[in-house]
């Protein structure tokens, strides 16, 4: 999962470090050359990890490496796959893969991208000893291990432009994923230095790094147009100067002076002026970004039958539409589903999803249910970090539940978001805590099977339910997305009556652009779609 | 004297190991593995974090973690950040911005903030003085970051004669308003020292006699009002460059400045021990540096601290 630290980790004042646009002088330098030859300014955040793509898994290096490679698919505003490299990506039963790949693609080093520039890219991003945070995209492949390093057997080089994958199991949404960085081919030289390659990476996307040292540290990084690349995502403009703020205030200060073109996150502060105050150059649109609570089955009163009425009674006690209104300034859509409105076969009719509805009376009766097979007794307190400005929600959240049912319900603030990771992670936290999930790639499967299916490595709530994992398989096994989708909406109708989370909001993309700019358009992942935009 | 800056600078030396080894402890103590941390929502796979933790030392104990950090810098080696960059590079990319900052801040309060309590000084109860008095009391009162937003938003935004954010590699013009802002807090407390002192200078005996025997008025405030009431406000200036190295975080943030501050609360947030000790450290140096500065300033002037022993 790409993760925003911005949403996740931090807020308020004064955060990384960065540093402004050079600004007018390069722009109007470069309009001079005439349209589309223009520099986009947009702001960014310094990438935690070296750019290598298997490295990053957040959302600052997730930008550029997106911009400056390409891989065998890329996305749409709606999130469709469209072939970038790929001729095609074939396959009968779901499980085994026959990918090809266009003939006459380079690197910007002049390297060709072949089949074997893919195989030994993902071959390292799962070798476990490498470290690559997003080594888990290969899970799937056949020979990957989370134990021992072991090479993924299931990829085989057929010839300079095809290549075998072989799964563990049918899962069809694996074509979908490969527009997702993890899965980018990388050049030889690579992996002669990979420390050397994360600082200067050579890519194959649309833009590639102005030179060496392009990436300043804290301040920005400045791309230009590739001009050998010959996919869907050709540059519209002159090239892109990512700066990297310290604080959305600062970015957004930025862009009512017009010193930047595009801005993808608009602070708190302004989420209630903002679209006044740019009227249709505002951007305000859900997000592939769902937020919930998790409520672990080993907390006492929250197993079995009485835990079931318990999470409904939760759940059914909180006003959403109040908060999102109130608190996020509409900034937030409420929830229907475990997914996202932006992703297809998401449905805001699932059988059961009346759960997500404010209902006191139902709520008061539900509750009453569960204290019959055992009284409540103590506090419902809600865990989140306080570096990630979640306590008016959750304030909110717990006054909701208090004044419903009538019971004590706190919120229980962590100081860092490292505290309340490690004490989810190591099962210590005694209280239901917040969750949130961004997804890789646009797949309903993307938003279940990492999250709730027995053992999955983010079922921090360890959830297991037979209905549900067999659903969800079986849905990962049909080679027809609508079918599959199907079965995926019927596995969240087992979700919505054990609620393993409570879905909340999902989370909308606020931005906004100047007048310099047009054609600007956001994507599935909330991030602008760079190279079609147009300046002067 | 020299004999007395040596002693002063031998000091550096507990003081440089006691304060990496409380900081180092510090951050170690810090709840939370950043390790886990790096995975966002989504957990990290064990073995993964635990060849990150590997390639970091924190699989280690504190003592051994903190030799091993002390020891690198004995060799110039400061340790690697998450991100992979030497500390080092991080130090003398940030320390350079912050250090203009600081001069530009502290020169604009110094010079506003003493002419402006002299001629309060001197004009007792005047309407200038009062003027000067409500002004200053209105920069102590409001917090930083209001007079921030607000510089920011009227002359960078609705005037434009400023930048609302600083440039790429911080220029001069670029730091102004952010100096502004940092120098507008201790420039009240400087108008306020300088005048008290010119008040309690100006009925001394010596200003007397330097009048009595025929000394120009202007050379009178020179030399034995100003020099004399020097001595509380260089002081006061001293521990505020300290203070402004190591706290602009606010202001860096708001006006995106690549500096220290900045810099340094991300590394807290992601328990980088090394990059925040290595930090710690040199900001502790400076800070022994000004405040040596300062007192060698004493002994210009005023002689009687340079002949004591």
């Amino acid at each position: 999962m790409r993760f925003n630290r911005i949403g996740t980790a931090i807020a308020g004042i004064g955060m990384v470090t960065a540093l402004a646009l050079t600004g007018c002088a390069t722009g109007e330098a470069a309009t001079e050359n005439g349209a589309g030859s223009a520099v986009i300014t947009t702001n960014g955040s310094e990438p935690q990890n070296p750019l290598i793509p298997t490295a990053t898994n957040e959302t600052g290096g997730g930008k550029i490496l997106d911009n400056i490679f390409a891989g065998l698919v890329y996305y749409e505003a709606d999130g469709s796959p469209q072939n970038d490299l790929a001729e095609s990506i074939e396959t009968e039963d779901a499980q085994n893969y026959t990918i090809t790949i266009k003939s006459d693609a380079t690197f910007t080093n002049g390297d060709p991208v072949t089949a074997k520039s893919f195989v030994d890219a993902w071959q390292y991003g799962a070798l476990l000893s490498n470290g690559q945070l997003s080594s888990y995209f290969f899970e799937s492949i056949e020979g990957f291990s989370y134990d021992e390093d072991s090479e993924l057997t299931g990829l085989a080089v057929v010839d300079d432009t095809t290549f075998t994958v072989k799964l563990k199991q049918p899962e069809s949404d694996f074509p979908l994923r490969l527009g997702y960085s993890a899965f980018f081919p990388l050049p030889e030289v690579a992996f002669e230095d990979i420390d050397a390659f994360g600082e200067n990476p050579i890519g194959n996307g649309p833009y590639m790094l102005d030179g060496e040292g392009a990436w300043q540290h804290n301040v920005k990084i400045d791309l230009v147009v590739n001009p050998d690349y010959e996919g869907g995502r050709e540059a519209q403009n002159g090239g892109l100067e990512i700066t990297f703020y310290a604080s959305q205030e600062a970015a957004y200060a930025d862009l009512q002076s017009g010193n930047l073109d595009v801005l993808d996150a608009v602070p708190d502060n302004a989420l209630a002026t903002f679209e006044d105050e740019f009227g249709d150059r505002a951007i305000n649109q859900p997000a592939a970004v769902f937020q919930s609570f998790t409520i672990p089955e080993r907390l006492a009163h929250f197993e079995g039958e009485e835990g079931k009425l318990r999470r409904a009674a939760i759940s059914m006690a909180i006003n959403r539409e109040e908060i999102t209104d109130v608190i996020f300034e509409g900034s937030r859509t409420p929830a229907t589903d475990f997914t996202s409105p932006v992703i297809d076969g998401y449905s805001d009719s699932l059988d059961g999803a009346e759960v997500l509805e404010f209902n006191p009376d139902e709520a008061v009766k539900l509750w009453a249910e569960a204290d019959a097979i055992s009284p409540w007794d103590g506090q419902f307190s809600l865990g989140y970090n306080s570096d990630g400005g979640h306590e008016a929600w959750v304030d909110a959240v717990s006054n909701q539940i208090k004044n419903t049912l009538g019971i004590d319900a706190v919120g229980a603030p962590y100081p860092t978001f490292a505290e309340i990771r490690t004490l989810v992670t190591e099962r210590t936290i005694q209280t239901p805590f917040r969750t949130g999930w961004q997804a890789d790639y646009p797949a309903l499967a993307n938003f279940l099977g990492p999250i709730y299916f027995t053992g999955a490595g983010s079922n921090d709530g360890d959830y297991s339910s037979e209905e549900f994992d067999s659903l969800y398989k079986e849905g990962l096994a049909q080679t027809d997305p609508e079918a599959g989708n199907e079965l995926f909406q019927q596995a969240q109708t087992v979700l919505l009556t054990d609620l393993p989370a409570i879905p909340l909001w999902y989370s909308n993309v606020t931005g906004g652009y100047s007048e310099n700019v047009d054609n600007v358009e956001f994507g599935w992942n909330s991030v602008p779609i760079y190279s079609e935009i147009t300046k002067g | 004297m020299v004999w007395y800056i040596v002693r002063r600078l031998l000091q550096v030396i507990p003081v440089f190991f006691g304060a990496t080894l409380l900081i180092y402890f510090m951050v170690f103590a810090l709840p939370g593995d950043p390790i886990i941390a790096l995975g966002g929502d989504r957990g990290l796979n064990p073995a993964v974090a635990d060849a990150l933790r590997a390639e970091y030392n924190l699989d280690k104990p504190f003592i051994v973690q903190y030799l091993i950090f002390v020891g690198g810098i004995f060799v110039g080696d400061f340790g690697t950040s998450f991100s992979g960059q030497p500390v080092s590079d991080i130090l003398a990319r940030t320390f350079p911005v912050t250090l203009r900052l600081a001069l530009l801040a502290v020169t604009i309060e110094t010079v506003l903030g003493i002419l402006i309590g002299l001629f309060s000084g001197l004009r007792k109860g005047k309407l200038f003085d009062s003027s000067a008095l409500v002004v200053s009391l209105l920069f102590i009162s409001v917090p930083i970051f209001v007079t921030a937003f607000v510089a920011q938003y009227i002359f960078g935004v609705k005037l434009g004669i400023a930048r609302t954010t600083v440039g790429a590699g911080a220029p001069w013009e670029d730091l102004i308003l952010p100096a502004v802002v940092l120098a507008s807090v201790s420039f009240a407390y400087i108008v306020r020292l300088t005048r008290t002192s010119v008040i309690e200078n100006l009925n001394e005996d010596f200003v007397r006699t330097a009048t009595a025997k025929g000394l120009s008025r202007p050379r009178v405030i020179r030399v034995h009002i100003l020099r004399n009431s020097m001595i509380p406000v260089v002081t006061y200036i001293g521990t505020d460059f300290g203070l402004l190295m190591v706290g602009a975080t606010v202001t860096e943030g708001i006006f995106n400045v690549p500096g220290v501050g900045n810099t340094l609360y991300q590394a807290i947030i992601r328990s980088e021990g090394p990059t925040v000790v290595s930090f710690v450290t040199v900001m502790v140096i400076i800070y022994l540096v000004a405040n040596l500065l300062i007192d060698v300033l004493y002994g210009f002037l005023d002689p009687r601290i340079r002949y004591a022993k």
